[in-house]
């Protein structure tokens, strides 16, 4: 996890909130660097992870988890995180025929109305155990990322039924979290993927969104974070709170400044 | 996972507790380790290419070219990534819808001999016991810039090789490669497939038989009897026209806009846990589409896009006088990394000149 982020965000992982979902979107960039950050956060945070990973292969996330400090290996064989290699498990369901039902079952479908494998995945994954164990704190579902499901045919309504269910479960039965990453298609058209982005900028509490500069590209400032924050409408506060800030991506590590402030520039 | 033989690994990196076959990495002639994350790497056949990806393509991704209009110079980038693929003794796939792959194999370019070398065999060819020069001795002293491959952990062969577009590959060379084709009419005509999993014939039929080659060869270490230790070089033309029986370089509202996306996925996870890297060129300009354009670029690690000056109003351009067009860097894969290779220079023209398709 990036400290910096942390700070702008004000938590940490020993007092997160919980029963929240936070919605990260890249527009004109790669917005991957907050998925690390949250998957590296979460496990720091002693919670239960279940990734959705459809995007990278499993030592991608290892290799770049490792950087940040933590190590997806251990953290899976201890039982703290459930990873759902996405382009493996797509090849073994393809081209084999399965007996149950597999979370990735709509590749084999013409047109994948629902994603009810995926979500029986996701909620057994992320049950309790009733085990003498140490219990995980809470937890989290991670998903990299919900843009690629409507490449692979899967409705919209489909992706936002599966969110909901997911939330439900998630968020209220189990008092956890939910983190997902959406891409914004800006000039491209892509109505599906709008309808997505708008449907969860509605549903959550926290959205994190980076975006490409729009002077083109800088070796310094690799783009803009707009963090937003959802509050309730009961409390007196503002009920949505913005604030701005340029990023630089770096080995293991992303440093965030004010708009301008970058040390390139001072 | 039982025997991965990933490139996706760091070498020697016993921290990570895989069961790492690194060691064995980098023994296989004509392939790199990153400078910046230990990626594996292949060249493209075009060393200023390579050096403008961060020095090859990563084994275990897709290259998407975006052709450009009148598909002039995507075929070169094309071949080239072939030629490199016969000299650095690699296996070949090669699939088009147009073309019959053994045509495409007979078109590729020469590689530039070296003249130092030549004098070089020349005097050993005195030496040597038999008088007369016999056609086995003509043949040889052309190979002798060609890597042997070494069973030893040093790699032994050049990373990336220099071609003369003017001249053809020796048919030898072609003849002592391992390639596989995949001709679409040729296949078309076996019976249809049952399962309506929403790809376009042609896709299926080649996503299974890119599969089988992965298997059956060893590429994905999980066939017993085969222990590959070679790179698949995997090249795929005019991915998405209609030749491949799908629609949607033919109409914005296509019938059936996932086909060509759905490929796309399945084959980087094909990649993904194989010792393979795959070069694809796509007609994007024809896809009316835009989203689907912008999903098949986040669908794959590389993209690159060829816009030739033909017939634009920038052939008239001083500016631009000197080149034949401008080749566009459109993405560059984060692999193992928060950071990636981006070039500083972001204007590049590409020219062909008589032998050589360079970029400045």
């Amino acid at each position: 996890m990036f400290p910096e982020l942390n700070n702008l965000l004000n938590t940490t992982p020993d007092r997160a909130e919980q029963g929240k979902l936070t919605l990260l979107c890249d527009a004109k960039t790669d917005g991957s660097f907050l998925v690390h950050h949250f998957l590296s956060f979460y496990l720091k945070a002693n919670c239960k992870v279940c990734f959705v990973a459809l995007i990278q292969s499993f030592s991608h996330y290892n290799i770049v988890g490792q950087k940040l400090g933590v190590s997806l290996t251990t953290a899976r064989e201890r039982g703290q995180l459930v990873f759902l290699e996405g382009l493996k498990s797509s090849v073994d369901v393809f081209f084999r025929a399965q007996e149950e039902p597999h979370p990735l079952q709509f590749l084999r479908e013409a047109n994948a109305e629902t994603l009810q494998p995926l979500y029986e995945f996701v909620r057994e994954a992320l049950k309790p155990v009733d085990s003498g164990e140490a219990a995980w704190r809470y937890p989290v579902l991670l998903v990299d990322d919900l843009s690629v499901l409507l490449s692979l045919g899967v409705g919209v309504v489909a992706v936002l039924d599966f969110v909901h269910y997911c939330r439900a479960t998630v968020c209220w039965e189990l008092k956890g979290n939910m983190v997902a990453l959406v891409h914004d298609s800006v000039d491209t058209e892509d109505e599906e993927n709008d309808v997505l982005l708008n449907g969860l900028s509605h549903q959550s509490h926290l959205i994190l969104r980076a975006e490409g500069l729009a002077t083109g590209f800088c070796r310094d400032v690799h783009g803009q974070l707009t963090i937003l924050w959802r509050r309730a409408l009961r409390t007196t506060a503002q009920r949505e709170q913005i604030l701005t800030y340029q990023y630089k991506i770096q080995d293991k590590n992303v440093s965030f400044f004010a708009r301008g402030m970058s040390p390139a520039v001072l | 996972a039982k025997n991965n033989v990933t490139s996706f690994q760091r070498k020697g990196s016993r921290a990570s507790g895989t069961d790492s076959g690194g060691s064995r990495l980098v023994s296989i002639a004509g392939t790199r380790p990153s400078v910046r994350n230990g990626q594996l790497l292949v060249s493209t056949g075009l060393p200023a290419l390579d050096q403008l990806l961060g020095g090859g393509i990563a084994v275990g991704t897709v290259l998407l070219i975006e052709e450009d209009k009148y598909n002039i110079y995507s075929p070169l980038l094309f071949k080239y990534f072939l030629a490199e693929g016969i000299i650095s003794r690699h296996s070949l796939l090669v699939a088009s819808a147009k073309e019959d792959p053994a045509n495409i194999l007979q078109e590729l370019p020469a590689p530039f001999l070296d003249d130092n070398c030549k004098k070089e065999f020349d005097e050993d060819a005195c030496n040597h016991k038999t008088p007369e020069p016999n056609i086995e001795m003509k043949i040889a002293w052309r190979y002798q810039l060609l890597p042997k491959m070494e069973a030893g952990p040093v790699s032994s062969s050049r990373f990336g090789h220099y071609y003369d577009v003017s001249k053809r590959i020796p048919q030898e060379l072609i003849e002592a490669s391992r390639w596989h084709g995949f001709f679409l009419p040729e296949k078309l005509s076996s019976s249809l497939e049952v399962e309506p999993c929403s790809l376009a014939h042609g896709y299926l039929k080649l996503l299974k038989f890119i599969q089988s080659i992965i298997y059956e060869e060893g590429f994905d270490g999980s066939n017993p009897q085969k222990k590959q230790k070679n790179i698949l070089r995997i090249g795929i033309q005019n991915l998405g026209s209609p030749l491949w029986g799908d629609d949607i370089c033919c109409t914005e509202n296509c019938s059936n806009s996932h086909s060509l996306t759905k490929f796309l996925y399945v084959l980087r996870g094909l990649l993904r846990t194989s010792l393979s890297v795959c070069v694809i060129t796509v007609p994007s300009h024809l896809i009316q589409n835009k989203a689907v354009i912008a999903r098949v670029t986040n669908l794959s690690d590389t993209v690159v896009g060829l816009e030739s000056f033909i017939g634009s109003e920038k052939e008239t351009n001083p500016l631009y006088k000197d080149y034949h067009g401008l080749i566009h860097i459109r993405q560059i894969p984060r692999l193992n990394n928060l950071t990636c290779d981006v070039s500083d220079v972001k204007d590049l023209g590409f020219k062909l000149k008589r032998k050589q398709f360079t970029i400045e």
